[in-house]
């Protein structure tokens, strides 16, 4: 939340809070693009995720009515679902799919607002962003904000009432990595908020790094599902998530251009 | 009379009421939401509901996404 290094920060001990909640995972992860519902339930739990993200779609009319539904087999008594509104371009669709997905969780206000601007990139389309945004938190939304790695846009979701602020780090399912670690940190220093980086990473090193610059947690999907092994980059991202976050509290030594030794000159016996 | 249902056309009995629509469907009890002509219909509202000719009708459920 704020780039000052917490002295009285032990291992292990160090929650993220949401709306209230304390999580003791910093690592957000999606729910799709797995083999089915039962890799996607494994790699979660190998994750340590707590809290996940969904899309709401339509139901196929007629079609496999006993086919598994995702709140089946991944149950939200034992997670927090984080709905999402992918795949919209409006604030007006962003609006009725937030919607829909209190509805269909029994009034669950949690969601995570993205508006796409760009079908190539999915760059976030700020301007909707904040459209949908002042709508939804009127109707009493809990909202999560995907956005631009833009500090400006991130301050000003932040004192809409968004009550976390998701930068991007790279394209979604790009796997670039942290494309602008200045940006990132900037964010991080003004909030006031949590900042959890959204979309970008690719490997374990992208998450440490997104961490270690002060970021409150990660939300990743395609980085883990699309590895060749998710199971194994699940349980690598959640080490990376905590490395970087315990990096963080203790502060890295200063960079400098010439060496110091590690070993006391003093003894030396030629 | 006929409805616009998740983007298709249906025919549906007058006087049908969203409880019996979603009965028809194997719906009953299933976790899923619905909105009629972009309004949420509460799923405790669905017996009272009447659904009218050219009803635009989502049903819509989760599934996994990032």
């Amino acid at each position: 939340m704020n780039s000052q290094i917490q002295q009285n920060i032990k291992p292990g001990k160090d929650p993220l809070t949401i709306a209230g909640v304390e999580y003791r995972s910093r690592l957000l992860v999606g729910t799709g693009k797995y083999q089915d519902l039962y890799q996607a339930k494994q790699a979660i739990d190998e994750s340590g995720a707590e809290i996940i993200t969904m899309a709401v779609r339509r139901t196929n009319i007629g079609q496999s009515p006993d086919e598994p539904n995702l709140l089946d087999i991944i149950s939200p008594d034992d997670y927090t679902y984080l709905p999402n509104t992918a795949g919209c371009y409006s604030a007006d669709e962003a609006i009725r799919t937030c919607r829909l997905a209190r509805e269909l969780l029994d009034g669950h206000s949690l969601v995570k607002l993205e508006v796409l601007g760009d079908e190539k990139t999915l760059f976030p389309d700020v301007a909707e962003t904040f459209r949908a945004a002042e709508v939804l938190l009127k109707e009493d939304f809990l909202i999560m904000v995907y956005t631009n790695d833009d500090p400006v846009a991130a301050k000003r979701l932040e004192e809409m009432g968004c009550i976390a602020v998701m930068p991007l780090a790279a394209p979604i399912g790009s796997g670039l990595g942290i494309r602008n670690p200045y940006n990132i940190a900037t964010i991080v220093e003004n909030a006031n908020v949590p900042i959890l980086v959204d979309a970008g990473v690719g490997t374990a090193s992208d998450a440490a790094i997104a961490m270690e610059l002060g970021c409150d947690g990660i939300l990743m999907q395609t980085a883990i599902a699309s590895a060749k092994n998710p199971l194994l980059m699940a349980s690598a991202m959640k080490k990376a998530v905590e490395a970087g976050r315990e990096a963080y509290h203790a502060g890295r030594i200063p960079r400098k251009r010439y060496a110091a030794a590690s070993s006391p000159v003093d003894g030396l016996f030629f | 009379m006929e409805i616009t249902l998740n983007g298709e056309s249906r025919q549906v009995p007058d006087h049908s009421t969203a409880s019996q629509l979603v009965e028809t469907l194997c719906l009953a009890g299933k976790r899923m939401a619905m909105e009629i002509n972009e309004e949420i219909v509460p799923r405790s509202t669905f017996d009272e509901r009447v659904i009218r000719d050219g009803d635009k009708i989502e049903i819509v459920g989760a599934i996994g996404g990032g």
